[in-house]
Order: structure tokens, then sequence, then C-alpha cells
């Protein structure tokens, strides 16, 4: 499609404002002005609006169909929540207002606080995370302020194991600590003898996915984080998949210290084509003492302020955090209440097993040994004998009407799909989606050009990413914009 | 069961069937007994939409905040925002997408952000942008840390005209004992002191950071800055405000390495506080060094035109702790929120706005100025959308005198002094408006006084 | 099937040693590796010299994955292959000539001559 560049033309508007109601009198010094224009497209609405909604209409999106990306929670998105996010009075408000004319916002965010503690058993939340990966770099922040301040600051490792999202180990770099790896025994879980071996007086904090990336639960869990706490170190929780816990189980009780929640996956808030997502953590008192600047109290009289913990780590980002992200989650969870969470969680462990049910003949399963969490975690090692890989089935179920799971995660499994189907998918669309998986695999055996040469039902067919990077072009070229 | 899930007792049945169970607890065994949760979560009473519709119109009542005249910045802006900005953002296929990890599916949001990229490095004044940071603050921390690995230096310089709750942010992404920042102070006229600079600048900077214009609003000639870094084999990192830019001197021209941002003026509301977007910019040579996702154009099997996620082994999926970064969510539906407001507004348009910040400013500025006690705390250095001005009497009673009229005044900052206010002016403004304030002021300064 | 040269010594990350005679030492990633990896479409040395066993001396990148690689034995680094810079291919094309990564100075032999065999290395990648 051509660019918002190439359809424009000079002196066409998409906008008008009032007209200037001073004098325009002052000016810029000319060592200080711009030389020549921007570079900006100009266009009518009506062309910006058809630009944006063909190129919409090239986009696969929860509402249209199956979106089973393992890990992702690519769950529905309440209609709802966006009108109320959007509320004049919530969306319209500056953050640096005296405290009192925010009392809306601040009470939903006490509140918000409150539910995310008793959602996860621990003591104390913090809202501003902008998405996980900013949620764990202020876990480990916190576990880091609260080792120095018992006079542990030489604690610099964190432990991790093999199937770890690979953000755990970007953050713990982040947070100046040395990466550990623990390996995975053969039910696919944590080994307790490698993890006891490799805690020591070094020590910061294990970081754990639970249910872990292959959707297991980690059934020696009090094992593992006693192992760590007998160490001196701290357990950190990657909330990722915690949709398969909600009313079920919680992470404050099986001796984690601290963990992050991802919104955009578990609170159904949407994911929008890469975010904004939040990434609240919640933490046992003893870390909460160091949470980041500012958060929300409640005063004697009951009203709201916001305010800085004393021996606060710092700041994540210039404001409260991401709140029209936060304001949706508070919905969800007042729509849903503590028996609807369940639900959620029940729902999304029953369509994962019918759907590993059903794809077991077809797919090889490794560490199959029992029923699933939310998500499964398929081979297509007996695809690729026949030379088709996960990427050719991936790109395949593109043609079917479906997105593909996630592939090549985790990386302990060979040409993995890791499949999360949600709690919000119905049997009809369940089975509509094994169907297109057995049919792909019949493919595979029968005619695998097929699926070597897919998408060819998709706006553009497989793109050459090799070429993206060899002739990298990132930004319009400045020449074309001249037609 | 709730409205969003499918299944019901008839369905199960089959399902259970399918999988070999008798029921749900039979899916949980992998919990310990221990830890499953015995009875229900204390959270309240679930409630339909109705009722939550009318609750959260209740909170929107008591934010009595939203509706007051806003000349309130500090780093979060009231813009006009055209309405066809949220029916872009509310069409399904872009706000209910993913990360668009399979490109076939997902050439909208890759256009688009390959779209908003080529904006933002126009704006600055850059060959390379990437497809957004959570916000401009730790944009601005992100920006220190991609100059520590190209130079291999561990100092970074930060400006003390530079917003402090972006210093905050900073500091904290940098908190290491190898690394080190140093603050720039800033002279009576509000322009960095490049003689300190100069000396901190020896034995190995990474980069000096500063605000254009800075947090006071003061637009400084960034080239004698720029010449002072690049002679010490340093980069020069600008947090851009992307509303002025279309009136100043691009960055980039000026001799910018890395320019960062906050996108919120474009087309995204206050929201107490987010989401917003930051924005990344740099030299191409240095693209391969940026965090975060960027897009890239590129052909398909038919060699017609695409897009993907491209450079992705900077990336924390791939590299993992050897990761340029650990961002992996980014802000992508307020690129998509900048890109169609900067369409809408277009060239013409968004020097208008510019221009409308600019004029109104000064407009205020001045009048302010004539009531007598009144001072600039800055003077004769240009400024840009805010300004701060000492009022003979506290600001907070001019803080608390305007809301009477339904005026946020700015905000005080009584670092510089007990009657200093940051105060900013957008093209939302109106004449009335400013006249209100200034009448206000003038009042209360009259009444009052010391 | 891979190809892999008898005479030069190969380690466990893939890369390939070639003894030049003089204390020199050539080296450059395996067939295998470069199989495995795909187009590699960019190379970075950061400049190291001194080298100890194990310390990385730069990395290679293809569309999905990036390697870094590693010094074999303790030693400096004399040359580093400048075509690689506008030409990473090259390692894919010609593993084994055209696209040699370093070479490495070293007074002490016995680093060498501790790294596998061509049998040894075949062994080790399953063929």
């Amino acid at each position: 499609m051509k660019t918002i560049f190439e359809m424009s033309s000079p002196g066409r508007i998409g906008s008008s404002l009032p007209i200037l109601d001073v004098p325009a009198s002052a000016s810029i010094p000319a060592n200080l002005s711009r030389n020549g224009e921007v570079g900006l497209p100009e266009v009518t609405e009506g062309q910006v609006m058809r630009h944006f909604v063909n190129l919409s209409t090239m986009n696969y999106h929860v509402d249209k169909g199956m979106y089973p990306l393992g890990s992702c929670t690519m769950k529905y998105n309440p209609k709802h929540f966006e009108n109320l996010a959007r509320l004049p009075g919530l969306s319209g408000i500056h953050p640096l207002v005296p405290e009192d004319m925010a009392a809306g916002t601040l009470s939903i965010m006490y509140k918000l606080e409150e539910f995310f503690c008793e959602i996860t058993g621990f003591e104390g939340a913090s809202l501003q995370p902008a998405a996980g990966a900013q949620g764990e770099f202020c876990g480990l922040m916190l576990i880091k302020s609260y080792l120095e301040s018992i006079g542990e600051k030489h604690r610099n490792e964190v432990l991790m194991p093999d199937s770890a999202h690979g953000t755990n180990p970007a953050t713990s770099t982040l947070a100046d600590c040395v990466i550990i790896g623990v390996k995975s025994n053969e039910f696919g879980e944590v080994d307790p003898d490698d993890l006891r071996e490799k805690a020591g007086p070094n020590t910061a904090a294990f970081m754990l996915t639970n249910p872990n990336t292959l959707g297991l639960f980690e059934s020696r869990i009090e094992e593992l984080t006693s192992i760590v706490h007998e160490a001196g170190g701290l357990n950190y929780m990657d909330g990722a998949n915690m949709n398969a816990l909600l009313g079920v189980a919680r992470p404050g009780d099986m001796g984690f210290d601290v963990c992050h929640l991802n919104l955009h996956k578990t609170f159904a808030t949407p994911h929008g084509g890469g975010g904004p997502g939040a990434g609240p953590v919640a933490c046992t008192a003893e870390l909460a003492q160091f949470f980041p600047d500012p958060v929300v109290i409640q005063n004697e009289d009951g009203s709201y302020s916001l305010s800085k913990k004393q021996n606060s780590f710092g700041r994540l980002l210039a404001f409260y955090g991401n709140t029209g992200v936060l304001y949706k989650a508070f919905a969800y969870i007042r729509t849903l209440g503590a028996a609807g969470l369940r639900e959620v969680t029940e729902n999304a462990l029953i369509n994962a097993n019918y759907l590993k049910a059903r794809l077991e003949e077809y797919f090889d399963i490794p560490f199959n040994n029992g029923p699933c969490m939310h998500e499964f975690v398929l081979s297509g090692d007996r695809q690729a004998e026949k030379g088709v890989k996960t990427l050719d089935m991936a790109k395949r179920l593109l043609d079917y009407g479906f997105h593909a799971p996630t592939v090549y995660f985790p990386l302990i499994v060979h040409e993995a799909m890791m499949i999360e189907p949600t709690e919000t998918e119905g049997l009809e669309d369940l089975d509509a989606f094994a169907e297109a998986m057995i049919s792909i695999s019949k493919e595979v055996e029968e005619k695998p050009y097929l699926v070597t040469d897919a998408p060819v039902n998709t706006p553009v067919l497989r793109l050459n990413e090799v070429q993206a990077v060899k002739e990298l072009c990132i930004v319009e070229p400045p020449d074309e914009e001249e037609q | 069961m709730s409205r969003f899930i499918p299944n019901r007792a008839e369905h199960f049945e089959k399902m259970f069937r399918a999988i070999g169970v008798e029921g749900i607890s039979d899916l949980l065994q992998s919990i310990p007994l221990k830890y499953q949760l015995k009875e229900d979560l204390d959270l309240p009473d679930p409630v339909s939409e109705l009722e939550l519709q009318r609750e959260f119109e209740g909170y929107a009542g008591r934010n009595t905040g939203a509706d007051k005249i806003c000349f309130l910045g500090a780093g979060a802006y009231d813009h006009f925002i055209p309405a066809a900005v949220d029916h872009v953002l509310l069409r399904s296929e872009f706000y209910t997408a993913y990360t668009p990890y399979q490109a076939e599916v997902s050439q909208g949001t890759l256009q688009a952000v390959f779209e908003y990229q080529s904006m933002i490095a126009r704006l600055t004044g850059m060959e390379a942008a990437n497809a957004s940071m959570y916000d401009g603050a730790s944009a601005a921390a992100e920006a220190c840390l991609m100059a520590m690995r190209v130079t291999r230096k561990q100092r970074i310089l930060i400006a003390g005209s530079l917003n402090p709750r972006w210093a905050d942010v900073v500091r904290t992404y940098l908190k290491r004992d190898d690394f080190e920042i140093n603050e720039i102070p800033f002279l009576e006229d509000g322009t960095l002191d490049l003689s300190i600079a100069a000396k901190l600048i020896e034995g190995g900077t990474a980069a000096i950071l500063v605000q254009y214009p800075s947090y006071f609003g003061l637009i400084e000639d960034l080239q004698p800055i720029a010449d002072l870094i690049h002679e010490h084999k340093g980069l020069l990192i600008v947090a851009a405000d992307p509303v002025a830019l279309p009136l100043l001197r691009s960055p980039g021209d000026a001799g910018a390495d890395i320019v960062v941002g906050e996108g919120q003026s474009m087309g995204i509301p206050m929201s107490y506080g987010g989401p917003y977007i930051g924005f990344m910019a740099a030299r191409k040579k240095l693209a391969r060094k940026m965090p975060g996702r960027i897009i890239g154009r590129t052909s398909d099997r038919a060699d017609q035109v695409g897009y993907v996620l491209t450079l992705q082994t900077r990336e924390q999926h791939i590299r993992r702790e050897k990761a340029t970064s650990n961002i992996c969510s980014n802000q992508a539906l307020m690129a998509l929120a900048n890109t169609v407001y900067l369409s809408l507004m277009g060239e013409s348009g968004f020097r208008e706005v510019s221009n409308q910040c600019f004029q109104k400013s000064h407009y205020l500025h001045q009048k302010l100025l004539e009531i007598p006690g009144v001072s600039s705390v800055f003077t004769d250095t240009p400024f840009f959308r805010e300004f701060a001005v000492s009022f003979p009497v506290s600001s907070l009673e001019i803080h608390d005198g305007l809301m009477e009229e339904g005026i946020l005044a700015g905000l005080p900052i009584v670092e510089l002094g007990e009657g200093v206010m940051l105060i900013t002016v957008t093209e939302k403004r109106t004449k009335e408006e400013m006249d209100l304030y200034v009448k206000s002021v003038s009042e209360i300064c009259r009444g009052g006084g010391r | 099937m891979s190809n892999i040269p008898e005479g030069l010594r190969y380690t466990d990350s893939h890369e390939w040693v070639k003894d030049l005679g003089n204390g020199e030492y050539m080296m450059g990633l395996t067939y295998y590796a470069q199989d495995q990896m795909g187009e590699i479409v960019m190379v970075e040395f950061p400049g190291l010299e001194e080298l100890s066993t194990g310390d990385t001396i730069g990395s290679l990148e293809a569309v999905k994955t990036a390697e870094d690689f590693y010094a074999p034995f303790d030693g400096k680094i004399i040359r580093v292959n400048v075509d690689l810079e506008d030409e990473p291919a090259l390692i894919n094309e010609d593993p084994y000539e055209k696209g040699w990564l370093v070479v490495i100075a070293t007074d002490d032999p016995s680093g060498f001559s501790n790294l596998k065999s061509a049998a040894a290395y075949s062994e080790f990648i399953g063929e």
C-alpha cells in the first residue's frame, strides 16, 4: 500500500485550529530556527481515515478470530472498558493536579493495589511499571535494595531456568546482575538438585515463571523456593502465566517474595499491536518499602494522596504509570469478582487441555505426563523429518484464518509451538483450530509444498527478512516526499 | 459464568471426556493441595455493565481537576486532539492485535509504525527511529545506556535544566556502582554552564543529556554543547519536545546523536500520566545499537513491498542477557495515535500548533510582566510554550486564588523561589482565558502582597 | 553432510583454527555453524587485542540468531578480516577461506594442539 507520504499534496489539511487570537509578535532567533520543512504529509481527514482503515484491514486481531499465542494470553478485550477509560473525567486529567482534584483516579488506584495484593497473596503493590519487562526490572530493584539494606549488597547472581522468557536475562543484565542458568529435569520442571547446587552466598534472586513456559505448574515449588531462601536469596515470579492461577493459587503463598502481573495478558486490557501494557508488581512488606515513587496512600480522613516511600529505589516513569490501562484492569476485576476470576482460570485450563487432547495424536508433545495448565507446547519434530518446519506450519495456519501459536519458544523444545487458547474461546472455536492443525499435519504428509509455500491467502506473501536487515530501510527516505 | 466465557455445562461434559478427566480438580492436580485456595478471593461482588458505568462516572466526577482551564505542563500537556485520532485507535484491527510477530497478517500495524518512525526521524532531523519506548523519561534513560554501550564510557552528564522526574528515571536506570552521573548546573539565564561542563567532561564521558526546550521552556543553542561533547568523543542526547520542533532548529541539524522525547502532546490524552509514548531517533550508524523494536521495509516472495520487525538480534527474545534492552511490549497504539495525529495536522497544521503555543505563551508572559512585582525568572532567554515567572506573593497563593476561577495556574517551583510558577500555554488556551488569568493575578497581587 | 577439512583444529563453539606457522593462527566459523545460523548479515569486532582463552572476540548476526565467537587460547589478535564488514555473507559462501575471521598470534603452541581434530569435531556435531 502507498504510504501516507505518497498521498501528500501541497495545501491539503486534515484538521483545523481556531485563528490565532493574540498578536503574532514573538519570533525565534534565526540561529535557533528550523531550516526548511519537517516533511509531514498534507492530506485531508477523509484520506487519513481511508489510509488507516485500509491499513487496519491487513491486520489479524482478537476480534476477528482465535489468537493462540502461547504466554501472550490473547483473550477478548471487553468494549465497555474502552469507553470507561475514555470518560473525560478520567482521560482529561493532568498528572500534576493537586491530589484532591484527582480523587477519583487515586481511589481506583488504591483499590486496584488492594485487589492485586489479594489476587497474588502479597502485602503491597506498585502500579507504576509500564509493561512486564519494566515490572521485572522493578522487582529486581526491590530485591537489590532489600539485600543492600541487610548488608548483602554483594549478592548479584540471578538464577533462572533455561526455559525462561528472554526478558528475564535481559532484565537481570539491566539490573547489573549475573545470570546463572538452572537445568530443567525430565519432567520439564526445574531440577531442584541443580538449583541447590547453584544457589549460594551470591544468590540475589531466583526468577521463575509459574506455571512455566511449558505450561506446567512447578509441582515442587515449595522445595524450590525454600532452597533459595535457605541460601539467602529471594524468589521472583514472572507472572506472564498468571491466567492459570486466578483464584486458584497465589504466588505469595508459595514462597515467592515478589511477582509482576501483565495486565495486557491476564486482565484483558488490549495489546494495542504491541502496547501499551502495564506490569504492576506485588510483593512482601519487606520489599514494598522500596517501591518506586510515587505510590497511592489513604489518609486518616479517607482521602488519597501520592507519596514517596522513604526508602524508594527511584522512579521508572515520569508520572504515576499507564493509568489508562490500569482503569481497564480495574473494570475487569469489578466485572468478574472473585468467582468470575476463578472461572477464567478454570476455563483457560479446560480449553488448553481439550486442545492438547485433540492434537496429541498428530503432533509430538514433549513432557506430556498429565494435564497441562493454561497452555501447552507441541514439537514439530515429526513434521520436520518430512522437511516442513514449524515456521512453515505457523504460516500455513494464517491461510486457514488463524493466528499462529508462539513458535521456537521455549528454547528447550525443538521446533516448538506454544499454544494458549485462553478462556474466551468456545468449544466450536477450539474444534475449528484443532481441525486446521490436523489438516496441516496431513498436508505435511501428502502435499508438503502447500505448507512450505504458505501463506498464500494473506495480504502479502512470506516476507524477506534477510533483505530487511541487509538493505536496512527503517524510515521513508526524505527525497521521496516531493513528487 | 461471565459474559466473556462461552462454554457451558454441556460443553464441559464433552471436553472432560475428551481430556479423560472427571472434572476441574483433576486438571489442578499438579498444584500441591496446600497451595490450592479453599475459599474465594476477598474481592467486592461483581457488577453489571450498567452498574460499572455508574461507578466509573462517580470516579470521573470526583476528578475535579479534569474540567479546569489548564496552564499546567511540566511534561504533560493539554493539546487539542482531532476526533479522527480516536476513531482509528478504536479499530479492533489495531487495538486488539498483538505485537506483529506474524508479519503477513500484521501489515497494518507494521506500515503504520514504519510511518511513525519516518515522522519521528523527520521531526528530529535524524536518519533512524525506533518503534517507541514507554515514555519520554524512560527513553532518555535508555538513550544514556545506549550511549554508554556505544562509547564504552561510563559517565553521563545531565543538564540541571532537565525535568527532575526524568532525571530521577535516568538515575534509577543507571543505578550501578560503576556508572557515574553528574549534573551540569545552569546559569542565571537558565542556559547550561558550559565552563563547568568542560571540566566535568574530562576523563571519559559517554554523553551529555540536555532537554530542548528545557524544563523551564528555554530554547538553548545546542551547537556549542554538541561541539563540546564531540570534541571528547562522546554523544549528544537531546530530549526534545516534538511540538517545538516545527519551529526550532532540528536537534539533528544542531549535532545531536540520539534524540528522545515524550510524544503525549501528539494526539494522546493526559490521562493522569499514561499511557504515553517515548520516541527515540538516532544517526543511521547508531541504528543497530538502539533498544526496542524497529520496523523495516522489505519485499515478499512476489516482490510486493511489505514491512517486518527487523534488526531483531538486538532484542531480548534472541540476544537474552546481551540484548540492547529488556523492553518487549512498547507503546505501539500510542505510536499509531502520533502517526494519525501528525497526518491530520500535516505540515502546516502542526507548524500552526507550534506557532500558537509559542505566540500565546509569549502573550501571557508579556501581560503577566506588566503586573507590578511580577518578573521573569530567566530574562532574555527565548522560550517555547512554558516559562517561569516570579510573583510578588507565594506561588501557592496564586495557585489557590486562580483555582477559584477554575484555572489550574501552573506548577509552583519553590526551589527557584517562593513566588515562582512554571506556566504552560498550549494552542487550546484562548485570549479570554489568559486575560482572566492576568486579571486574577493582578487582583491577588494588589490585595495580598508581602 | 558438513564440510570439515582435515588439518584444521576445531573448538566446541564451532570455530576452526589453522596453523599458519610462525606462531600465527587463523580462525573462522565452521561450515556446520554457518549453515545452522543462516545468512550472516553482520560481523562485529569490538577491537580486543590481548586475549585470554574464552574471551569474546566478536559477534556474528544472522536474521534470527546472534552468536559470539571466542578466543580458542591465550594470544593476541594481529589481523581481522575487514572484508567481512561489507560482505559478511563471505562466511556462508566460503567459511574456510575468504570467510576467515581473525588471525591470532601466540608463543604457546599447546593451546592449538589441545583443540579437537576434524574427526573429533565431526563426532561432536553428531555426524
